[in-house]
């Protein structure tokens, strides 16, 4: 359906129009007492159309903000595309923030109404209503838990459906009006505000019109093939640009139905019963699915868990392949068939995925293994790269060019140019407007002539084409000869080694790149078990030759592996030590999220990092450490240096292809 | 956001009305005179320090204890006897201080069980499960469904209840008390064993459903401030006597109660 040919540039336009040539399909469920309840497009558009009515009874008019607070209900979405029939932009807001955050979002937007899911949320704008004064009605899903409570600004959402109804019936010329309001909208519209939980400072508000959000919409679809028939569950936060693209205006666009969970803790359950073929999650997601797996199949009984084990096994030498339409040989393609029959495919039953034909994972990075596990079950997990200032979408995997490590090609219509300091910057119709009341931090992030800054470090793979994302811009710096220096990057590879517990990359304005390393003390240590190697302590262990040959052995693969990589090859590690102690939260050394305090660390070992740009083989430092009892310490120790040989750049992948 | 004033007025008459029941087993007096009203739409609290006779009151209200004299007045009917179930017909549901549930059944089917007493259709109908059984049974089933809804436990309604934490089971088994949709619902002590996010959560069930339903409910409870927050009076029993009954705010100002919980020493008798 090419929606913009016909004039389809608003959301409301595009429900009176799908009401009209898909109007006895499914729009939206919902599962409600146990029971999924369905309204098609027609019956969708009346509840819209008599909320909305009733809203501009209540005094709801164009140019209006209005708040909408809760979970993934069908009546939050219709109060969202209600609202927007008047010319009113929704502020969808995140259910779970705290009143404080909730009152700057809802002051800064000057919202003048608010839709709510029940008395939780009614609570909270009570308590922050003298802050409000531009607030009118609260209008709310839920009536539970309300009775007592003042009348004077609060209603239910039959009531204003009742108001608009009445209108309705009464007033023969108000149903023309509210069509001609809607045909005035134009795609060029401010269509909703969505504020960024920003993780440092005040969140922003990134406006999006109606084309930046269709247009994004229906390349998506067109992306992916989606249509009428995809079965989708809504379950993300309806605050996040994920979920008011995925659950809202794809499906307005493709005319699909979106499914609405009966709570947060049964969306597992729910998402089995409907069997979604099209499906998005952040990794914590599939991370989660995958442990409860793990968990049960630990209590599951032998010949169970040897079969799991066995198939497991199947699945990721072969899996990925045969979902790409790789060349496999026969028996392999067999014993993935029996695997499909005895584990995969219960285990898709299990987590809803059965049916999926695409699935997403974005947000952050997902870890490979992950990553690799539900692609060699056969289920289409592809990433993509996106941000709520391009209306989601600026890359995503195409299907059959999959890889873990990159977050795949330019979206259709989007531009991608990486700045000379790395920075990765995208142009696109998705891009918003700019930052509500705030231009400059606009000015900050769009550049005039319509390019955004996405704060990201990356580079094309150029081997795929494939946009990879190495670092946060900020932390990515470059060597004294230029050559692109992202320490975060190197330390991943790194500590994808169980031996290394934590890598601290050092190069930034200086000739070549060092690392200093934390042996992991459990998998050393039982390598130092098997390996008859005696030691008395963690810093006789951390500096044994033995281990400084092992961890050598580490960093030669790294170094191969950055070698194959165009921009990286310049950035391998040319010496490193092993640190003496364990890095420590108590020190200081990391936060406790286990982030690693780089400035911190290069200050309190400074005599090491100097010896590693000095041409000595050795060095002494004695710090001070804090036990866990709380006293201090000083641990002295002559820490020795190895250095290592870089591989020419792009000879590696020669010989490794010869 | 609750208005005491409007909740006064909303207090009706006498649902049921203890009078000078006294209950002893062998030489322990378990209650001895006491006289207490629980009125419509209320929720009243019992305390008291452990020993006190609050479970022994539960229970002669419930009629699972016959008390040696005194009377009881349930909806106009005098009664100084009464079976469990008889009270159960009658109107009267509760929950136990140590879980009653079927542990091998599901949350869905426990709740469910609340509702034998109001099935109507005999075993044979319920057998080849049709016309007007089937009609019954999805009338009980949606009901049910209600209180799983009301009660937030839809992600657990397939599994069996042995398996759900404690906080969760008790959850459970105020549904199944629901379910028999009560004039009075008793609870026995409602939060024990209760983290302090699980007894916020019950006290809100609680709340609710007496102002959604009406419902009359009394309570015994440890955690006093649970109770002063929740109920609208309290009765406070110390060795099987009532040393107060009044409004929470009153009776945390009583002597005698301070004095029963500061643990005043009772003198020595033997």
């Amino acid at each position: 359906m090419l929606s913009t040919d016909l004039g389809l540039d608003t959301l409301p336009k595009l429900l009176i129009h799908n009401a009209g040539a898909i109007g006895g399909r499914p729009a939206i469920r919902h599962k409600d007492l146990g029971i999924w309840q369905t309204w098609t497009w027609l019956e969708m558009l009346e509840q819209i159309r008599a909320f909305s009515v009733g809203l501009a009874e209540l005094g709801l008019k164009r140019g209006d903000k209005f708040a909408i607070i809760g979970g993934n209900r069908p009546r939050l979405y219709w109060a969202m595309c209600a609202g927007q029939a008047l010319g009113a932009v929704p502020v969808p807001v995140y259910a779970d923030a705290v009143a404080e955050e909730m009152a700057f979002v809802l002051a800064h937007a000057e919202v003048t109404f608010a839709v709510v899911q029940d008395q939780e949320q009614v609570d909270k704008i009570i308590a922050i209503a003298d802050r409000l004064p531009q607030l009118g009605h609260v209008v709310y899903d839920e009536p539970r838990g309300l009775k007592d409570y003042d009348r004077n600004h609060l209603i239910a959402f039959e009531d204003v459906q009742r108001i608009g109804g009445k209108k309705l019936a009464s007033d023969a010329e108000c149903l023309r009006r509210w069509e001609a309001g809607i045909a005035e909208g134009k795609g060029s519209d401010l269509s909703v505000i969505l504020y960024t939980s920003g993780t440092t400072g005040r969140s922003k508000g990134v406006m999006l019109t109606y084309e930046n959000t269709i247009v994004s919409a229906r390349n998506a679809n067109a992306f992916d093939r989606l249509g009428q028939d995809e079965e989708v569950i809504a379950y993300l936060p309806l605050a996040w640009v994920g979920d008011y693209i995925f659950s809202y205006v794809q499906s307005y666009v493709a005319g699909y139905c979106v499914s609405c969970p009966e709570t947060p803790d049964t969306v597992v359950e729910d998402r089995r019963e409907i069997g979604t073929t099209y499906a998005f999650a952040p990794p914590r997601v599939y991370e989660n699915l995958l442990t409860l797996t793990m968990v049960r199949m630990a209590d599951a009984g032998a010949v169970k868990r040897k079969m799991f084990d066995f198939f497991i096994a199947v699945a990721r030498r072969w899996g990925e392949k045969i979902l790409d339409r790789e060349k496999v040989p026969l028996r392999a393609r067999l014993l993935y068939g029996v695997g499909n029959l005895l584990v995969y495919g219960p285990l898709k039953n299990r987590f809803g995925l059965s049916r999926v034909r695409v699935g997403y994972t974005a947000g952050e990075a997902i870890g490979p293994e992950i990553f690799r596990f539900y692609r060699a079950l056969g289920i289409n997990l592809k990433q993509l790269y996106g941000q709520t200032e391009a209306s989601v979408y600026v890359t995503a995997q195409p299907d059959g060019e999959i890889d873990a490590e990159t977050v795949g090609k330019a979206s259709p219509d989007v531009e991608i140019k990486i700045s000379d300091s790395g920075e990765v910057l995208y142009r696109s119709p998705g891009v918003f407007v700019g930052y509500y009341k705030d231009p400059e931090k606009t000015a900050e992030v769009l550049t005039p002539d319509g390019w955004v800054h996405t704060g990201d470090a990356g580079f094309f793979d150029p081997k795929t084409g494939h946009l990879k994302i190495i670092d946060r811009a900020k932390d990515v710096g470059r060597l004294h000869g230029g050559t692109l220096f992202a320490p975060k990057y190197i330390e991943n590879k790194l500590k994808f080694y169980p031996n290394i517990r934590e890598a601290v990359a050092i190069g930034a304005g200086r000739d070549f790149v060092c690392v200093m390393v934390n042996i992991d003390l459990t998998a050393v240590g039982s390598w130092a078990e098997r390996n008859n190697v005696v030691y008395g302590s963690y810093q006789e262990l951390a500096g044994h030759p033995l281990v400084y040959d092992m961890i050598a052995q580490h960093v030669d693969e790294v170094n191969r592996s950055l070698a194959e990589e165009e921009v990286m090859a310049g950035a391998q590690i040319r010496r490193f030590l092993v640190l003496p102690k364990e890095l420590d939260a108590d020190d200081g050394e990391i936060t406790r999220t286990q982030k690693i305090r780089r400035g911190f660390i290069a200050e309190r070992y400074a005599p090491l990092v100097e010896a590693l740009y000095a041409s000595v083989m050795a060095a002494d430092i004695s710090t001070q450490v804090t036990f866990e009892d709380g006293h201090k310490g000083v641990i002295a120790a002559r820490v020795a240096i190895r250095d290592m040989k870089p591989y020419p750049a792009r000879a590696a992948k020669l010989e490794r292809a010869a | 956001m609750r208005a005491p004033s409007s909740r006064e007025a909303a207090l009706g008459e006498v649902l049921l009305a203890v009078e000078d029941v006294s209950l002893s087993f062998g030489g322990v007096r378990a209650l001895i005179g006491v006289s207490f009203d629980i009125r419509k739409g209320e929720i009243l609290a019992i305390i008291g320090p452990n020993g006190a006779g609050k479970t022994s009151m539960l229970n002669v209200i419930n009629g699972f204890y016959q008390p040696q004299s005194g009377r009881i007045t349930f909806k106009g009917k005098a009664r100084t006897t009464m079976r469990p179930y008889a009270a159960a017909q009658g109107g009267i549901a509760r929950t136990f201080q140590n879980l009653a549930l079927f542990r091998g059944m599901t949350t869905l089917d426990n709740i469910l069980a609340g509702r034998a007493l109001k099935m109507h259709r005999g075993f044979f109908w319920q057998l080849i499960r049709y016309g007007p059984a089937l009609k019954e049974e999805v009338e009980h089933r949606r009901r049910v469904e209600e209180i799983i809804d009301f009660l937030e436990i839809a992600a657990i309604r397939k599994i069996q209840v042995g398996r759900l934490p404690y906080g969760l089971q008790k959850r459970v088994e105020l549904g199944r008390a629901l379910a028999m949709e009560p004039d009075l619902l008793l609870l026995d002590e409602p939060m024990a064993g209760m983290n302090l996010e699980e007894k916020e959560d019950m006290s809100r069930f609680i709340l609710d459903v007496n102002q959604q339903y009406g419902m009359t409910i009394a309570l015994i409870e440890h955690d006093i401030g649970v109770v002063m927050d929740l109920s609208d009076r309290v009765v406070v029993l110390d060795y099987g006597r009532k040393i107060a009954d009044a409004a929470p705010e009153e009776v945390k100002r009583d002597k005698n109660v301070i004095r029963a919980y500061l643990g005043e020493p009772h003198g020595v008798s033997v």
